[in-house]
């Protein structure tokens, strides 16, 4: 038996949340996303498919962007997770949130999080200044009002600015 | 600052994961339900044991369709027509379920997780009854009935004709016809259905948070099979809704079922849909096959055209919104004398039918606008010409097409210039340079063509849309409206509208939306129609309230209100800013007051206007696309090369928000046009449920575009607007089949289904 296991089905998981230590007990088949958003409640963090394609549930697992509707929150012990949540500093926008409302690159905002998540890990990794290799690095989330071109020329302008924070 | 590309308000909240979603609301306690769906696409269910479902820990409570008689009322048609054969469609069916996904029964638990647990304890005992699914079975000659009220399986059939179109098909110099196939796909909002519910022990209202797009209709609807006024019902729709499409206009069972549970119980339950239900329960927009003839002269001057077309209403009629707008799209941009245009609507054994962007006019499109290229196959003449020959001219408006709207008026266009977007588009496309490029591709072995489709909408549809206006205590103005964004940015364009409805600053203004308890009255957002009926009603409200502070400040400040302006948030003399009261001081005066004392003379309290906008008929939005693809003929495989779409929506309030709307509606029929297919096998089983089956289109399928806009402002509403939420999407499936089939000319092949996969690519060149 696992050493985090407490009852039959649950389990005492420590995670390092946008900073900050939690200390909690779930269930096995509590999903990583319904673990930030419900017990959390940082909500900011979407569930589109929960099949792990729409990927509105990216968040970053130890810097890597992950899909958190395809993870049990007890495969998060020990680690750190990056949520929507803590992209920006205090007020200040990321460079990368900032190009998104210049570009109108979000309409209803629910696949915004997820895209965010997954641009910024990627221009972490390097640049992405044309709009093709955007268009790439986009292409793992799913957006139903943008028609992604604001969403492209985003990417290629926080790229372009030196955005390395995400 | 209407016509300014201001940056949206909405947007600091939803980059920082700061939007409030429906899944995101605090109800502390909230039971959760979940829905056992017919796995049978036709089926009687004989019997539904749900004892060890209700045993197990945590369940609240399970019932069954039998079990909820008040339910058993039928959710009436949107839409209807007195020629239709109306079957009930009922929240919970007791005895008949007729779609695979349809809900039968509910669970309500602690969480769930376990609401799910008990739906797998619940023990059905089917009689799996004859399936109907294509339009074709359900037509065919000794079909099963979808319901055995309704033998042959036909919801309705309409014909509308113009003119003598037999007389001038008999005897037209040249005649084509064709059959096409238009399969439609889902809304596919990104944030699923859902509705949460409680009941308000202070007031006794049963308060309902549902993610729709209409919050009026489905209050009205909850508060019929709550069987309570609809004042005991407040819906309020979360400010941020994560997109509509259409389908989340609609009301199905699940909005019935759990706001009159949380009655039931006394407590708050919820229900998130998921993605695997959203495929299957939620309505989506189905196939049309047309069957088309067109009879034209030798400059291809268009003298009839004869539409016959079936139409998948689905298991019940929701509404026959669709098909009704594809019997008047069809004509589009062209003066036709002679119209016979004929809708045959049938029940199959799928979801029902709703609107989904673009509402049954991108298959009008396909069959008009392939019919054009086709005419200039025929003639061996330039398909750009062709259209040009026969577009309505820019001095015949208000044009009248010898149909009638879905309201009983005579189907007008109120403005436009056809011809100059024509021209317009065919310019920024260098239409002779994309010919020669195309033919030296050609020269070289490529298989490259090129497609246009022209297109109108009606849109900013009535009965009305309304606006409440009131000064606040701070100083500033609330604007509240009916209809709910699902991401068009309300908050933004309608504080710009205010604006200059008012003469004050954006800054001043603060826009709500969505609480019925705020404006007793509203229809939704849906059908392009929010900026013409809520924009002009805005406009109107915000004029009415200008006139009434200033009414207030011609008392308090002793002159007259001609000799008043708003500097700021103050309202001044002309000419002398210091001779003037702040917005705060006059709400204080009329509508804070001071206990007991009377107000000056003159002054009339209560600074509120509310003004409802009712438009005469649609504004008529209207562009034309072309496009430049690349067809391999080993794989099948499209590549777009180029993509120019003209956009005329009248009046644009806010550019980039249009911009927006255009380019999503585009990517939106891109899905139509090659990707997105809702399949169903003979049997009536989904068989595209998961993302992985149903492809919606990423960023790399999706190409850039370049844009063209006309603006041509609508004679119907104050602010000249006209719809911009669908445009984009209607006329894609339509140019991008063009331009496949004009690619595939050398060979002769013949594309007629949409969406145009690389599978039918390939068998066409084979048969060809």
């Amino acid at each position: 038996m696992p050493e985090n296991t407490v009852g039959e089905d649950t389990h005492r998981i420590t995670t390092t949340v946008n900073g900050v230590t939690q200390e909690s007990v779930v269930d096995s088949r509590l999903s990583l996303a319904d673990f930030l958003r419900h017990r959390l409640r940082l909500t900011g963090t979407h569930v589109g498919c929960e099949h792990g394609v729409c990927g509105a549930c990216t968040v970053h697992l130890d810097g890597a962007a992950v899909r958190s509707c395809l993870m049990f929150a007890v495969q998060a012990d020990g680690h750190t997770v990056d949520t929507v949540e803590g992209l920006a500093n205090g007020d200040e926008l990321s460079p990368l949130q900032e190009s998104f409302a210049r570009h109108h690159a979000l309409q209803c905002g629910f696949c915004t999080s997820g895209f965010l998540m997954s641009a910024a890990e990627a221009l972490r990794e390097g640049p992405v200044d044309t709009p093709e290799r955007a268009r790439e690095v986009l292409s793992g989330n799913l957006c139903r009002c943008t028609g992604y071109a604001g969403l492209v020329s985003a990417v290629v302008e926080a790229s372009d600015g030196g955005e390395g924070r995400g | 600052m209407i016509g300014v590309a201001v940056p949206r308000r909405e947007d600091r909240r939803l980059l920082t994961g700061a939007g409030t979603y429906l899944d995101d609301l605090d109800l502390p306690g909230c039971y959760e339900a979940a829905f056992l769906r017919s796995p049978h696409a036709s089926a009687r269910v004989l019997a539904m044991d749900t004892t060890a479902a209700k045993a197990l820990p945590g369940v609240i409570g399970v019932w069954t369709g039998r079990d909820l008689a008040d339910l058993v009322k039928p959710i009436p048609p949107k839409v209807t027509n007195p020629k239709l054969y109306d079957v009930p469609r009922y929240p919970l069916p007791p005895e008949y379920a007729r779609f695979v996904g349809e809900p039968l029964a509910v669970v309500v638990a602690t969480s769930r997780h376990i609401a799910e647990d008990a739906l797998e304890l619940i023990d059905v005992d089917y009689e799996v009854l004859p399936a109907i699914a294509s339009t074709g079975a359900a037509l065919a000659p000794d079909a099963p009935s979808v319901h055995d009220e309704v033998p042959g399986n036909v919801a309705v059939h309409l014909t509308q004709t113009a003119g003598d179109p037999e007389t001038a098909l008999a005897t037209a110099p040249h005649r084509l016809r064709e059959r096409f196939v238009v399969a439609r796909g889902g809304g596919h909002s990104m944030e699923t259905r859902g509705i949460a519910a409680s009941v308000d022990r202070a007031t006794g209202e049963i308060v309902v948070w549902p993610c729709t797009q209409s919050p009026h209709y489905t209050r009205n609807l909850i508060a019929y099979f709550c069987d309570v006024t609809e004042d005991e019902v407040r819906v309020v729709v979360p400010r941020d809704n994560g997109g509509g499409f259409g389908p989340k206009a609609q009301f199905h069972g699940e909005d019935a079922v759990v706001p009159y549970l949380a009655r039931l119980l006394g407590h708050p339950v919820k229900w998130i849909e998921d993605r695997s239900e959203n495929f299957v329960a939620t309505m989506m927009e189905r196939t049309q096959v047309h069957d088309v003839e067109v009879g034209f002269d030798d400059d291809g001057r268009l003298l009839v055209v004869k539409n016959v077309f079936q139409h998948d209403q689905g298991a019940y009629c929701a509404g026959l919104q669709v098909p009704t707008i594809t019997l008047s799209t069809l004509p589009g941009q062209y003066r036709i004398p002679n119209i016979h245009t004929e809708l045959i609507a049938c029940y199959t054994n799928m979801v029902p039918t709703s609107s989904v962007r673009g509402a049954g006019r991108p298959q009008a499109v396909v069959a008009m606008e392939r019919m054009m290229d086709r005419i200039a196959e025929h003639l061996g003449a330039d398909p750009a010409q062709v259209r040009r020959v026969n577009l309505v001219q820019a001095d015949q408006f208000p044009y009248q097409v010898g149909l009638t709207f879905r309201d009983g008026s005579p189907l007008t266009y109120d403005s436009g210039d056809f011809p100059a977007l024509h021209e317009a588009v065919l310019d920024r496309f260098d239409y002779a340079g994309e010919r020669d490029r195309q033919r030296a591709a050609l020269a070289e072995g490529r298989l490259v063509g090129i497609g246009l489709g022209a297109y109108v909408e009606g849109c900013g549809l009535g009965p009305y849309e309304g606006a409440r206006l009131r000064l606040r205590r701070d100083g500033t103005v609330l604007v509240t409206l009916a209809a709910t964004p699902l991401g068009q940015g309300y908050e933004t364009v309608y504080a710009q509208i205010a604006a200059d409805g008012l003469g004050l600053d954006m800054r001043h203004i603060t826009v709500a939306t969505g609480d019925t308890a705020s404006i007793p009255f509203g229809q939704g957002s849906f059908a392009s129609r929010t900026t013409v009926t809520a924009g002009s009603a805005t406009l109107q409200a915000a004029r009415r309230l200008r006139e009434r502070i200033l009414d207030v400040a011609e008392v308090l400040l002793k002159t007259s209100a001609a000799n008043l302006c708003f500097v700021d948030d103050r309202v001044c003399v002309v000419g002398e800013p210091d001779h003037g009261l702040t917005l705060t001081e006059i709400a204080q005066v009329a509508n804070i007051g001071k206990h007991g004392i009377t107000l000056p003379p003159g002054v009339n309290p209560g600074l509120e206007t509310t003004s409802y906008f009712a438009p005469e008929r649609a504004a008529y939005a209207s562009g034309m696309h072309a496009a430049t693809v690349e067809v391999d003929p080993e794989t099948g495989q499209i590549r777009i090369l180029r993509y120019v779409i003209g956009h005329d929506c009248g009046t644009v309030i806010n550019p980039m928000l249009v911009d927006g709307q255009v380019l999503g509606g585009f990517a939106h029929g891109i899905g139509n046009a090659l990707y997105e297919e809702p399949h169903y096998d003979a049997a009536g089983q989904p068989q595209t449920t998961s993302y992985l089956d149903y492809a919606l289109p990423s960023a790399v399928e999706v190409p850039p575009v370049e844009l063209v806009h006309l603006y041509t402002p609508s004679p119907l509403n104050p602010l000249g607007v006209k719809g911009a939420g669908e445009g984009g999407t209607i006329p894609v499936p339509a140019t991008v089949a063009n331009a496949v089939e004009d690619a595939l000319r050398p060979f002769g092949a013949r594309i007629t289904s949409l969406p145009l996969t690389p599978a039918k690519i390939v068998a066409a060149l084979t048969a060809g």
